[in-house]
């Protein structure tokens, strides 16, 4: 078990200092995230004013920002830049290989590698983010949630990551049967764009979509968290969503072990 | 007991036959063609501990397949190999963390980080103990010169630093058993020479079992007592490298040089003229026929010496790969290789 935790260390280490190598970059990167921010606090403003109500769907003006900002906080947990292409690009180049020939897991591997690549976001961003969050404090109108509620909220976020992550690896496991994963990666965003509520909170949906967003497990990349936070949902809403988030990532966590295994099984018969 | 045995290997892939054109593009959409490719047809080959063997070819011979099938990559169509008592495409850890494939072509360090960072996520992925680490590093740091490069970034590097880095990576784990594909391609002549010293060095060291393919007949004369030659997938040679000039050599190239610069007409009836700038000639005389052309030849005229010798080691091979690729066009066989996969 030591010798695990050293190995998972070490990968997670080099993990960091790959990601800090391009300081600029990096850094900029970051902090073009927040940029949106600042055209959706028009947007939402505009609207609210030309509706002219207090409530937008049962949101007002301040809640609708306050959960945007959350829906920013839930995607630094499970968004994942570059990883399905990244797994896709190394089966077709053929640097999946060393994972064949070295006595290294990749799925293991890669989550190592993305943990790494969260940490050091994170230390990047958190400094911005407090900002940002302390400059909107005021969109807050609820306060903090009860210690439970934030509990759960962590308990989201990690789930959240998780998910993510096994969603994500195994659209780049689809490599090993279409070289180019790019189309689908994009029909992946938008899907995830609409329906993981980070354009808009889910609960305004008719109940017709609202259903179908009920089926996918993409509402826990973003809308999911932030409703916790913001208290819009019953305490059996939330013992429910948990379980079906735990259901969901299991289920993505078998499936990329069966598509790596199938995925390995016919690259070494055909390719290689 | 042999370390490698192989029976009967053979592998075959599928590629998709593409014409030219966007028509033809179009009509891939919806249905395909496949061509079977055979890359390696049938290989027996053993290979006892501690040896050191060349697989020679040309490009698209099995060579890369055939490593490929040793080290786990790719699985066999038909046909039987263990290593060090393993079949390889079981793809065990224990077979794994007892061989090393380094590929010339391929970069298996992290580009961004210097190697030390590579050699260190080596040490934790084989498990090796920290005093072992430490040891077998200092030596390959020490016999490969590279000690003050591992804080560079592997991509600062020149190609020849950076194989040397890829093979400290590779041998860290103290593999028993090293495939080494094309090591020294694209480096310069000190560069190849560097490296062949070491693995010569190394292997004879440690005894370690190597398969290595070249194409430069200098890494394999000076590195390989036996030479395996593949061609179309299959195995047409085994031996020593000076048996290959027995087995195919028909020739000796026979030099005369003349006392004076006075051309010597019907030199033609002793064998082929390979050149004639006076007052050098030189010959190619059937290997049977050499001893009594020589005493023939001295009537001639002023010879102030003769030397005898085999055709080099390099013409020999290309002839026997040209030939072979004839055949091959003449019975529209294609043969395949794995370079163009990676």
């Amino acid at each position: 078990m030591y010798v695990r935790v050293v190995t998972w260390w070490t990968i997670l280490r080099i993990g960091l200092e790959e990601r800090l190598v391009y300081r600029a970059d990096f850094a900029l990167g970051t902090l073009m995230r927040f940029l949106p921010i600042i055209t959706q606090i028009f947007l939402w403003a505009a609207v609210f004013e030309t509706v002219g109500g207090n409530s937008v769907a049962g949101y007002s003006y301040e809640n609708m920002v306050a959960y945007y900002l959350l829906t920013m906080m839930s995607r630094a947990f499970s968004s994942m830049p570059g990883l399905a292409s990244g797994v896709a690009t190394q089966i077709r180049n053929g640097e999946i290989k060393k994972f064949l020939i070295q006595p290294v897991d990749l799925i293991g591997f890669m989550l190592l590698n993305r943990v790494a690549h969260k940490l050091t976001y994170y230390m990047v961003a958190m400094l911005p983010f407090a900002g940002v969050f302390y400059l909107c404090r005021g969109f807050f109108v609820g306060g903090w949630p009860p210690a439970e509620t934030l509990l759960i909220y962590i308990t989201t976020l990690l789930l959240g990551f998780l998910l993510g992550f096994f969603l994500e690896m195994c659209i780049g496991l689809i490599g090993f049967w279409f070289l180019e994963v790019t189309s689908l990666l994009f029909v992946y965003m938008l899907l995830n764009f609409f329906l993981s509520g980070h354009m808009f909170p889910l609960d305004m949906l008719p109940d017709w979509a609202a259903t179908i967003v009920e089926l996918f497990p993409l509402k826990y990349l973003a809308y999911f968290p932030a409703a916790v936070f913001l208290g819009q949902l019953e305490h059996a809403e939330i013992i429910r969503g948990l379980w079906l988030e735990i259901g969901w990532l299991l289920t993505f966590m078998i499936l990329s072990r069966l598509m790596y295994w199938y995925g390995v099984k016919q690259y070494s018969a055909y390719g290689g | 007991m042999a370390i490698i045995e192989i029976e009967g290997l053979a592998k075959s892939y599928r590629v998709y036959q593409k014409k030219e054109g966007l028509a033809a593009s179009l009509k891939g959409l919806f249905r395909r063609k496949y061509r079977e490719v055979q890359a390696v047809r049938g290989i027996d080959l053993q290979v006892e501990p501690g040896e050191f063997v060349a697989f020679l070819g040309p490009n698209g011979a099995g060579k890369t397949t055939t490593l490929k099938l040793l080290s786990g990559v790719i699985n066999p169509t038909s046909g039987k190999a263990t290593v060090m008592g393993h079949v390889p495409w079981k793809r065990e850890n224990s077979y794994r963390r007892r061989f090393a494939l380094v590929m010339g072509q391929k970069n298996q360090l992290w580009w961004d980080l210097p190697a030390q960072e590579s050699f260190r996520l080596h040490q934790q992925i084989y498990q090796i103990p920290a005093a072992e680490f430490k040891q077998n590093f200092d030596e390959l740091a020490d016999l490969l010169e590279i000690r003050d490069l591992v804080q560079q970034p592997v991509r600062e590097l020149s190609l020849g630093e950076r194989m040397k880095m890829e093979l400290i990576a590779a041998l860290l784990h103290s593999p028993e058993v090293l495939f080494l594909d094309e090591p020294t391609i694209g480096l310069d002549v000190i560069a190849q020479h560097n490296i062949q010293q070491f693995l010569k060095y190394y292997q004879e060291q440690r005894g370690i079992t190597i398969l290595l393919t070249s194409h430069y007949m200098k890494d394999i004369a000076a590195l390989c007592r036996r030479v395996v030659i593949i061609a179309q997938g299959e195995l047409k040679y085994d031996g020593s490298l000076t048996g290959i000039i027995d087995r195919f050599s028909e020739h000796k190239l026979v030099t005369l040089q003349f006392a004076n610069e006075q051309p010597v007409n019907g030199l033609s009836r002793f064998g082929e003229v390979v050149s004639d700038e006076y007052p050098k000639v030189q010959l190619r005389i059937p290997r049977n026929q050499v001893a009594e052309t020589l005493s023939a030849m001295l009537d001639v005229g002023a010879i102030d010496d003769i030397a005898v010798e085999d055709p080099p080691l390099e013409e020999l091979i290309a002839d026997f790969f040209s030939q072979v690729s004839n055949q091959s066009e003449a019975t529209g066989q294609g043969a395949d290789d794995s370079d163009r996969m990676s």
